[in-house]
């Protein structure tokens, strides 16, 4: 059947060309991800993709929705990629699977499926883990080239799937904290931030391995916009409030607070910027709005880092915010043409 | 140069206009037979003055103007006027009509009509004219320009003529200022001086160079006060409100019209009518018109009102593979209900559709808040909201967030990667709405009916009893002072026994 109301053309942009392009800009930060830690992070991607597309059938079958034309959407597939990324990739392999499938359907299905998630799924599966299984979580790999024994991927492997580590290798050999997490500890040793940084583990802005990775993610980044998938709002935002917040700490007091740069190449403050917090469901859909709400995940993000309990304050900065979307929107609704009056003024 | 403004959002879809511009406006030939509604134009429709078997001369009126917002029919061409009845019109619902079906006989003579200078008319006079003349706007809405002429509180100080032709595929009004660009010029002084304007901005969007080279040639004759200016190609650059913001950067005000802050619009085409109504008496009897799409020969034509439109399409060809005609452009045009409506007044384009040119819609997906509908949107609205809302049914919801300041452009349905009907959405939640209003009013007027009713047995009853009340009091009164008579009387008569 043809369109029988205009508008009769359209542009060929498909969500699943979105969603495809968004994972397409995932690559680079794996390859580099991959080159630093071993090709684990691959067989987690894996897992996580597996999960989320049976998942996702399952939960639509149950809703009875058409399965193979939603399937194609790649939503789930983003989903899993992204919590797989945000996962120590040599967690045991059920890790990855029950977060992708906690994920895809209690934070996505549950709440009506693509388009109506009050929160980032992803993000969800990761608070699920982290609340669940602190220990499993923190077990992060070593990056190769560190004075310490690297893991073949066969052993990885083992270690994921039967929890078999080689003779005369401890975990704690091949894993340590999060650059993030060690800076943290050892700053409550009351050890300055210049000794800290002098450890093997830290590189020229942050982490060494994963400052590389988060380059990777901002390269990636910079294509989402350029191919104008994502608008400049909230990554900027985002990023340039994480930045004054921990630069006013920082000029205040250099030995117990680190660099914005650090900051920036740590942890999940790239991939949150430009993949997570942009998220268009879970984010709002005003340009105020965007602004806001980044701006405040950039010093909750902060605020969680230096003086919260858990390693890295991206993922819950990410579901708080999440919250306001919807007060957000309201709230900062523009100025329709030829009206004085925004429509929220009038008590909507 | 003038300062040129923006507005927000817009799209540039590909504009398919080169298509039909290689050869220059061809005049068609007389059609079988006309079919000429009484309504074409926004307002009360014309009153038909002739009978069936009536023989009608070309230009002779056949339907005068009821009411304040309505505009006069005229004969097309000479012949007999074979039937008066309801027939399908160009309506996307199939909708019937009040029509008349005129047979040519061929010899296309004239009613006696005889021209005029403009100057030696006053402003009303000539309004009257244009009235008469059923001169209605060409650009889609068919606004009667004798209405928008009537000077009423507010002064317009800057007449803007509209050549932008913002939609894909249409080439009238590109073409019609490329040849006649003196005659719409002078169209436009008419205008200009029967609403005592100040400046005439004359819009043109900057894919049409010919044009602007006609149009800048044909104003360099006339008075100093014509400025042809080129506005950048972005669709819906040709709406109204849009234009005059490009132009003098003026917002206007919700809900009101452009007169009210002293800006008034007319198509190209409408100055053009208007001058040949003024000038040569002629009445609106013909129009040009895009015909494109899936056809050998994608051209422009001048046709008669009434000309069925298959018969218009044989002139360019349909090639194998149409399956509709779209009239207007493919933004905001409609599919006709059946290939042989009769040519309006509003119809600048014919497009033969296939598969191929427009493929059939993909299925659409849930929304995912991506906003490239409301970073589109002209009117700065929140497209996925309104539809949120209309899906939903919250009409209140929709209102609030100006759902009635849309102007179904069709930009946001355009870029919408789940490929939602969006516009379809608002269109629902704004006859529903009217639906409701209406059906809010008659209930309220029921109530009032009913509560008045109510309180007239109230009253009916409260009176009767007020009267039997008075009624026996009265009857008491006159039984005591009967009583009272008797007794007295019985007091006399026992005083008088004493």
């Amino acid at each position: 059947m043809s369109v029988n109301f205009s508008p009769f053309i359209s542009k060929p942009d498909t969500v699943a060309r979105i969603m495809l392009k968004v994972l397409i800009a995932l690559l680079p930060g794996i390859a580099i991800y991959v080159w630093y830690f071993g090709p684990a992070i691959l067989v987690s991607i894996f897992l996580a993709s597996i999960t989320a597309l049976i998942t996702e059938a399952l939960m639509l079958k149950l809703r009875s929705r058409p399965i193979t034309q939603y399937l194609k959407d790649n939503s789930a597939l983003l989903t899993g990629w992204l919590l797989a990324l945000s996962i120590p990739p040599l967690a045991p392999w059920w890790l990855v699977v029950a977060g992708t499938a906690f994920s895809i359907s209690v934070a996505k299905h549950l709440y009506g499926g693509l388009g109506n998630n009050l929160f980032n799924p992803a993000m969800v599966g990761f608070a699920v883990l982290i609340v669940s299984f602190p220990v499993q979580m923190t077990h992060w790999l070593t990056p190769q080239g560190l004075d310490q024994i690297n893991l073949d991927f066969m052993a990885q492997m083992e270690y994921m799937f039967f929890g078999v580590l080689p003779h005369n290798v401890t975990l704690d050999a091949i894993t340590m904290a999060t650059p993030l997490d060690t800076l943290k500890t050892h700053l409550h040793l009351d050890k300055h931030v210049k000794e800290i940084l002098n450890m093997p583990i830290y590189g020229s802005l942050a982490g060494r391995g994963s400052e590389m990775v988060s380059l990777g993610f901002l390269i990636g980044g910079l294509y989402l916009l350029v191919n104008r998938i994502i608008n400049w709002h909230i990554p900027i935002a985002y990023l340039c409030t994480l930045f004054i917040t921990a630069g006013i700490f920082h000029l205040a007091d250099p030995d117990h607070y680190v660099t914005p740069l650090f900051h920036w190449f740590s942890g999940a403050a790239i991939i949150g910027a430009f993949f997570i917090l942009t998220d268009p469901v879970s984010s709002p859909t005003t340009v105020k709005g965007r602004i806001i709400f980044a701006m405040m995940a950039g010093v909750i993000t902060y605020l969680i880092r230096v003086f919260g309990s858990f390693p890295d304050g991206t993922a819950f900065a990410t579901l708080l915010m999440n919250i306001c979307v919807p007060l957000i929107v309201l709230y900062t609704q523009p100025k329709v043409f030829g009206k004085k009056i925004k429509a929220n003024k009038k008590g909507a | 140069m003038r300062t040129l403004y923006k507005f927000h959002g817009g799209i540039r879809p590909q504009s398919n206009k080169s298509q039909s511009t290689q050869n220059g406006i061809v005049r068609t030939t007389l059609p079988s037979h006309l079919v000429i509604p009484f309504q074409q134009h926004a307002g009360e429709a014309a009153k038909p003055i002739v009978q069936v078997g009536e023989y009608v001369l070309k230009g002779q009126l056949i339907g005068i103007p009821e009411g304040f917002i309505s505009s006069a029919i005229h004969a097309p061409t000479s012949g007999i006027i074979a039937a008066l009845e309801a027939q399908i019109i160009a309506h996307p619902s199939g909708l019937t009509d009040l029509c008349a079906t005129l047979l040519p006989d061929g010899k296309d003579e004239w009613i006696t009509h005889e021209k005029t200078e403009y100057l030696s008319n006053t402003p009303e006079q000539l309004r009257q004219k244009l009235r008469m003349a059923g001169v209605v706007g060409q650009g889609g809405a068919t606004f009667p320009s004798d209405v928008k002429l009537k000077l009423g509180m507010h002064k317009v100080k800057t007449l803007i003529l509209n050549g932008a032709e913002c939609e894909p595929y249409i080439t009238c009004d590109d073409m019609l200022m490329r040849e006649r660009a003196s005659e719409i010029v002078r169209g436009a002084e008419i205008l200009c001086f029967i609403l005592a304007a100040e400046e005439v901005i004359i819009a043109i969007e900057d894919n049409k160079p010919e044009a602007i080279t006609a149009m800048r040639t044909a104003v360099s004759g006339s008075s100093k006060v014509f400025e042809v200016v080129e506005i950048p190609t972005i669709y819906p650059g040709g709406g109204v409100k849009q234009l005059i913001k490009v132009l003098t950067d003026l917002e206007v005000p919700s809900g009101k019209l452009p007169a009210e802050i002293g800006v008034q619009c007319f198509n190209v085409a409408t100055a053009h009518s208007a001058w040949r109504a003024i000038a040569y008496g002629e009445p609106l009897l013909s129009r040009i018109v895009t015909v494109t799409g899936n056809v050998r020969r994608p051209q422009n034509f001048e046709a008669l009102i009434g000309t069925p439109i298959n018969e218009l399409v044989a002139h360019a060809e349909e090639l194998p593979g149409a399956n509709g005609y779209i009239m207007g452009g493919p933004m905001m045009g409609m599919r006709l209900p059946s290939k042989s409506v009769p040519l309006v007044k509003a119809s600048n384009c014919i497009i033969v559709s296939s598969e191929k040119l427009f493929p059939p819609a993909l299925p659409a997906l849930p929304c995912i808040r991506c906003t490239r509908c409301s970073e589109v949107c002209p009117v700065n609205l929140q497209p996925q909201d309104l539809y949120w809302f209309a899906k939903a049914k919250e009409f209140g919801k929709a209102q609030t967030f100006s759902l009635f300041d849309c102007i179904e452009c069709g930009a946001c349905s355009y870029v919408c990667p789940s490929h939602i009907p969006l516009v379809q959405y608002y269109r629902f939640a704004k006859s529903e709405i009217r639906v409701r209003t209406q059906e809010k009013h008659s209930a309220d007027r029921a109530r009032e009916r009913h509560e008045f009713r109510e309180y007239r047995i109230e009253r009916e009853k409260q009176e009767k009893a007020e009267k039997l009340a008075a009624k026996e009091k009265a009857a008491l009164a006159a039984k005591e002072l009967e009583a009272k008579s008797t007794e007295s009387v019985q007091h006399e008569a026992e005083l008088h026994k004493e």
